[in-house]
């Protein structure tokens, strides 16, 4: 996974709540069997229309998505943050997310940052009003900067360490293969398995 | 003996949830999340290729195979068995196929008997257990909830984590009680209820919650019921939904292929017997719902929890206080291309979806052909059935429920995902109205431009036979 500790961009203002992860990208392009690709998938109906955000020239350069509450509601779908990533998008700015998306943006280094909704609305203002206005999303500190304001974000430790460090879940976990197995030997012998196959 | 580390005297009384949650934890304690033990890995081909990918890059195996079990349900097609059009689809069903070849998984193709809805398969062979772990690559896993497990949908690196190590990190969730009083008035279901509540909470009300769903009306509903109400958990953003077992539950698994046998089957219901909130556990949070006020619910907006009695009207975004929600209520309405003030009975519809993972097994379809038997679906209506499973669906015949259907002027499907996400070429055109008793209203959902309502599989085939939207009692 890409290490996350701070990033500077243009700020994309998605002036929508409720944006679940089959408008970030529909069941259709969900198909491929690869974890790249997506980017055209990305809002795939909203793009069609001329007017949305993204068609707009001030905003294609954005880096950083800041949108409503309950953003990425939902299906599982990994796609929705492999989208984003493949788009170009760094960092999320919501007050609130889908659990399921959140937990796969931070396994991916996509940056989902919880900021409350007074602070989304300032920032959808200052890249409404000045796309080229650059945000600073730092990890590191916690923090979320732009020109003379800055907020602050709360972020689990562990997750963050992770994140910071890149990390890849598997690997950690396996340091703990010890007690893995030494839970494996204490299951209850009832319970059901797949194998052999009854039918 | 792992299942029970707070059994010693005087522990402090315990939710059900918690009880399910320290029987399979692995490691506790210091800065990282608990890590717990997955009793049961369900996959389809999805959410699944890139994980198996993960796996092969990184020279893993799959660590338990006899826990792991696959089926292809989201992008096969219902109008035959074999014959996969789109050579994306094609292809990844193909993977799909392969990668359990390779990794020595138990795998349900196109053609099987127990192919079907990952989450109506699970169930059906006695996979699905009271206290067990559940996870599958699908947010409607939260339907494995109903048997009294702890069971949620994951994304595809953590389909990965767990194909690799049977286990997965995860943070310590709030616990929530959902207690329903009193019973459901006749002619009002499980997916009445489930709609209502959301409509009460939003969809982000039960977030970072596991909800337990109990009181009279939810102990009076069948094990179909409760996997509804269970299935839409994450409709309104929690982690999980339960119900404790009970005697229904017990009945429901015996005698399924992998139900435990003989002295094992006595172990086993003896500890799920413990499965239960004790007198005393705190909740974080207590929603009460009276049971008796309920009538049939359905959606207007575009999102699940933008729902109204059948009976009432399309609401007036203006009257709502909180100005996201009016401009949600607002673009929702302009989506839908419906009207402030019209009744909710005065709304025509061209397709009637029945099926999915909330409302596709026996007992739904029973309810419908009950409604629709000797009528007609209204002219300019298309009502397509997708049963659960290819089991349902021979269930369904052995009953002569498909004659029902079919003479009624229904499309009678195979089994999958179908229409509920529109994956595969069942989808609504731009602008179509369906009323569906699938899961999810969202934009595009069930095929771009479409409008969905969701509904109960009563209110369905009622809406079949009027065109417009209506309940079993307006035929």
């Amino acid at each position: 996974m890409d290490k996350f500790t701070t990033h500077t961009g243009r700020v994309a203002p998605l002036r929508r709540s409720n944006v679940d992860t089959d408008q970030i990208i529909p069941a259709v392009y969900l198909k491929r069997v690869t974890k790249t690709g997506f980017e055209d998938a990305l809002f795939a109906e909203w793009r069609e229309d001329e007017k949305f955000l993204l068609n707009q020239d001030e905003y294609k350069a954005a880096t950083i998505l800041v949108a409503g509450t309950e953003f990425g509601t939902g299906s599982s779908r990994e796609h929705a943050v492999w989208a984003l990533k493949d788009y170009g998008f760094k960092a999320v700015i919501a007050p609130r997310y889908g659990d399921i998306f959140r937990g796969n943006s931070l396994k991916n280094g996509l940056l989902t940052v919880e900021l409350p909704e007074a602070a989304v609305e300032e920032l959808w203002r200052l890249a409404e009003t000045t796309p080229e206005a650059e945000v600073t999303v730092d990890l590191v500190a916690c923090e979320v900067r732009a020109g003379d304001r800055t907020w602050a974000f709360e972020f689990d430790e562990f997750l963050r360490w992770r994140m910071m460090e890149g990390l890849d879940d598997v690997a950690l976990t396996l340091r703990d293969e010890d007690k893995i197995a030494a839970f494996e030997s204490n299951r209850d012998a009832w319970r059901p398995r797949t194998l052999p196959a009854e039918v | 003996m792992s299942r029970t580390p707070h059994e010693a005297e005087g522990a402090r009384p315990q939710t059900l949830a918690e009880k399910v949650w320290n029987a399979h934890v692995v490691r506790t304690g210091g800065q990282q999340p608990d890590l717990l033990y997955i009793d049961l890995h369900l996959l389809h081909e999805v959410t699944s290729p890139q994980a198996f990918d993960g796996l092969r890059q990184a020279g893993r195996k799959v660590r338990r195979t006899d826990l792991t079990i696959a089926t292809e349900d989201h992008n096969t097609p219902t109008d035959n068995l074999f014959t996969i059009a789109d050579p994306t689809s094609r292809k990844q069903i193909e993977t799909l196929r392969a990668n359990c070849e390779e990794f020595g998984v138990r795998i349900h193709s196109l053609g099987d008997a127990n192919q079907g809805v990952v989450h109506v398969v699970g169930p059906q062979l006695g996979l699905t257990q009271p206290g067990m772990t559940v996870v599958c690559g699908d947010s409607h896993t939260s339907t494995h909830g109903a048997f009294g497990s702890i069971a949620f949908g994951i994304g595809t690196s953590e389909v990965e984590h767990v194909l690799a190590t049977q286990t997965l990190p995860q943070a310590k969730p709030k616990y929530m009680a959902v207690t329903v009083n009193g019973s459901l008035p006749e002619g009002v279901s499980a997916k009445d209820l489930i709609l209502k509540i959301i409509s009460i909470t939003g969809t982000g009300g039960g977030k970072g919650h596991i909800v337990e769903y109990r009181g009279q009306a939810i102990e009076e509903l069948s094990m179909e019921g409760r996997m509804t109400i269970c299935n839409m958990s994450i409709e309104w953003g929690a982690k999980a939904g339960m119900i404790a077992a009970d005697e229904k539950t017990f009945a429901y698994v015996k005698g399924r292929p992998h139900a435990p046998k003989g002295e094992d089957w006595d172990a086993a219901v003896e500890y799920w017997k413990t499965l239960k909130t004790d007198e005393g556990a705190v909740f974080d949070k207590e929603i009460v719902i009276d049971a008796a006020s309920l009538s049939p619910f359905v959606t207007w907006g575009t999102n699940p929890g933008q729902g109204v009695e059948l009976s009432g009207r399309v609401p007036d975004p203006a009257a709502f206080e909180d100005p996201i929600e009016r401009t949600t209520a607002a673009s929702a309405l302009e989506y839908m291309g419906l009207e402030a003030g019209t009744p909710m009975r005065e709304i025509g519809v061209d397709v009637v979806f029945l099926g999915s993972c909330t409302n596709g097994r026996i007992e739904d379809l029973r309810t419908a052909a009950e409604v629709i038997k000797g009528r007609k679906v209204a002219d300019g209506v298309n009502m397509m059935v997708v049963p659960g499973s290819a089991k349902v669906r021979e269930q369904a015949m052995e009953e002569g429920l498909d004659k029902v259907f079919i003479e009624a002027g229904a499309d009678w499907r195979f089994a999958g995902c179908s229409m509920c996400l529109g994956m595969n070429p069942d989808q609504l055109t731009p602008g179509q109205r369906a009323a569906s008793t699938s899961n999810r209203n969202f934009e595009g959902r069930q095929g771009k431009g479409g409008r969905t309502h969701l509904v109960s599989p009563a209110v369905a085939a009622a809406t079949a036979v009027t065109g417009r939207l209506a309940g079993p009692a307006d035929l």
